[in-house]
């Protein structure tokens, strides 16, 4: 489905972001990325719809390469590609109506965009995919009316507006608290697996990956250094991607995630009876 | 366990000159330089005080202010101010608005962006009473020129700020809408109108009332309007219905000061 080759990246500043990445996401597939801040994961994905343009390398999406296009063509193909961002990167001041169609921007002409006046399958789209993060009754509202959750749930709905055939997801859960991030976390990987989308997460928090990823790349200074099921992510593993840490004071962090969730799922099983 | 001995005192660093010797230096050479600067200014004591009087008559003249005896003129005036105000301010903002895009750095690229900042420089460098005198000299007396004028003077103030409050716009929600496949203009339609909306509002608002405030000024130099009336009422040393003048205009600028900063505030 998607396929990276010896992908790089050098920022005119001289920093190279990322060094001869290499990586294929099969249909389906949730990979998460993990590293350190500056470990070039926010360059990867945003390599791949060329929100920044890589260095050398080629992106295939299906067999279009991405990274040759032009400007039109390039548009056309970002159609293909929905994202997700840290801070929602809502449009704050427009409704989350609004903010949901514009994943449809790529679609329809400027008028018809400047007028809002949406094809009608686009808007019924629009109030389903509402109905599926569960935000119907917001439609109206101004997007920076809603909490930080229900936003992300927007972003989410922005992002599948599109029809994409593959999703980047850049630190979803960052700006969450933990419970609203294993909920959003959640509602992604369901949605993924409903539609057999494939997704590419750059997630800091490991256990969190651990939990919802079906595979994890490991990325130390715009290297690969590590690729395989979140199980095999060990201490040695996660040293060789982070560097020497307390890992049981992480693992202490963990337990009391884990907490957190077993009180969610009581939550959740206590508003089903 | 013998406690270290950390200073009691602390003192905030020099940030701009480092060297004691220069800042005193230079600290010097600025009192020298005013000192000289204003031994120079020369102050003609004998004819202020002589101008006392004809100032003391213009304060009179406000004390009693005249509107009737040259109401028409007034009137008249006053129309041709408030029209060019407002059509030169409409005019000068849907011309500040491409120019304004065009001059912010993360919109456009290098060549229009260097064009249209040239056409705010030029915009900006020009006074408005030199630009009326050049444009009275070419279209004649009248308020047609006071409207050229004030359009122009228009551009360079509104493009600037908005192109500046566009440059300063949170980069997040346009990479997203970028990411969605859309074009340049509907970028601007969805990411970046939104968010620069109240405040294009806000200053056009702004930019409507300091118009009104130097069509008085330009009219004095023959661009037409309310200006014009108040340069003939003091020629004719008529200063009550100069009077008049001063306050009508004041009391123009404060409610359309009062009304957009209000509005303003609503818009928010």
């Amino acid at each position: 489905m998607l396929r990276i080759e010896h992908l790089s990246k050098t920022y005119r500043t001289g920093d190279t972001a990322l060094s001869d990445v290499s990586l294929e996401v099969p249909k389906g597939q949730i990979l998460g990325l993990i590293g350190p801040s500056g470990a070039g994961k926010s360059t990867l994905i945003r390599c791949i719809n060329r929100l920044v343009e890589p260095s050398a390398g080629a992106v295939w999406l299906g067999d279009v390469n991405l990274v040759t296009l032009g400007k039109a063509e390039l548009r056309r193909q970002r159609r293909r590609i929905g994202m997700i961002f840290q801070e929602y990167a809502l449009v704050e001041r427009l409704t989350v109506m609004e903010n949901v169609l514009s994943g449809r921007l790529g679609y329809v002409s400027f008028w018809r965009s400047f007028t809002r006046r949406f094809p009608p399958q686009d808007i019924q789209r629009a109030f389903a995919l509402l109905d599926r993060v569960g935000l119907l009754d917001h439609a109206d509202k101004r997007a920076d009316a809603l909490s930080g959750g229900q936003r992300q749930r927007v972003g989410i709905a922005r992002a599948l507006a599109q029809d994409p055939e593959l999703l980047l997801v850049d630190e979803p859960t960052a700006s969450l608290d933990p419970k609203t991030s294993r909920q959003i976390m959640r509602l992604l990987t369901e949605i993924c697996a409903e539609r057999g989308l494939p997704a590419i997460v750059n997630i800091h928090d490991v256990p969190l990956a651990q939990q919802f990823m079906q595979r994890i790349v490991g990325l130390r200074a715009g290297r690969i250094v590590f690729d395989g099921p979140p199980e095999a992510l060990t201490h040695e593993v996660l040293t060789r991607i982070y560097g020497e840490e307390d890992w049981n004071a992480m693992k202490r962090g963990d337990e009391e995630q884990a907490r957190a969730e077993a009180e969610a799922r009581e939550r959740m099983e206590a508003l089903a009876q | 366990m013998s406690p270290i001995a950390y200073p009691t005192s602390w003192r905030r660093p020099p940030q701009i000159i480092r060297d004691r010797r220069w800042r005193i230096a230079v600290q010097l050479g600025i009192l020298v330089y005013l000192a000289l600067a204003v031994s120079t200014v020369e102050v003609n004591w004998a004819r202020v005080y002589e101008g006392l009087d004809r100032g003391w008559n213009f304060v009179l003249g406000f004390l009693r202010p005249d509107f009737t005896s040259r109401w028409t003129d007034i009137a008249k005036g006053l129309t041709e101010s408030l029209t060019m105000t407002l059509t030169s301010t409409v005019v000068g903002v849907a011309i500040s608005l491409p120019i304004g895009i065009g001059a912010a750095r993360n919109l456009a690229p290098r060549p229009v962006y260097y064009l249209c900042r040239g056409i705010i420089a030029v915009s900006r460098a020009l006074q408005e009473v030199i630009v009326a005198i050049f444009l009275v000299a070419m279209f004649g007396f009248g308020p047609f020129a006071g409207f050229l004028t004030l359009s122009f003077a228009t551009i360079g103030f509104l493009s600037k700020l908005l192109a500046e409050d566009i440059e300063d716009i949170d980069a997040g929600q346009v990479e997203a809408i970028r990411a969605t496949g859309a074009s340049w203009a509907q970028v601007v339609n969805y990411a970046v109108q939104p968010q620069v909306m109240p405040r294009l509002i806000g200053l056009s608002l702004y930019r409507l009332d300091i118009n009104f405030r130097e069509s008085a000024v330009i009219g004095i130099v023959g661009a037409g309007g309310i200006g014009a009336t108040l340069n003939t009422a003091i020629d004719r040393y008529e200063y009550d219905s100069a009077g008049a003048i001063l306050l009508i205009i004041i009391a123009i600028v404060m409610v359309a000061e009062y009304g957009s900063s209000h509005l303003r505030k609503y818009l928010q």
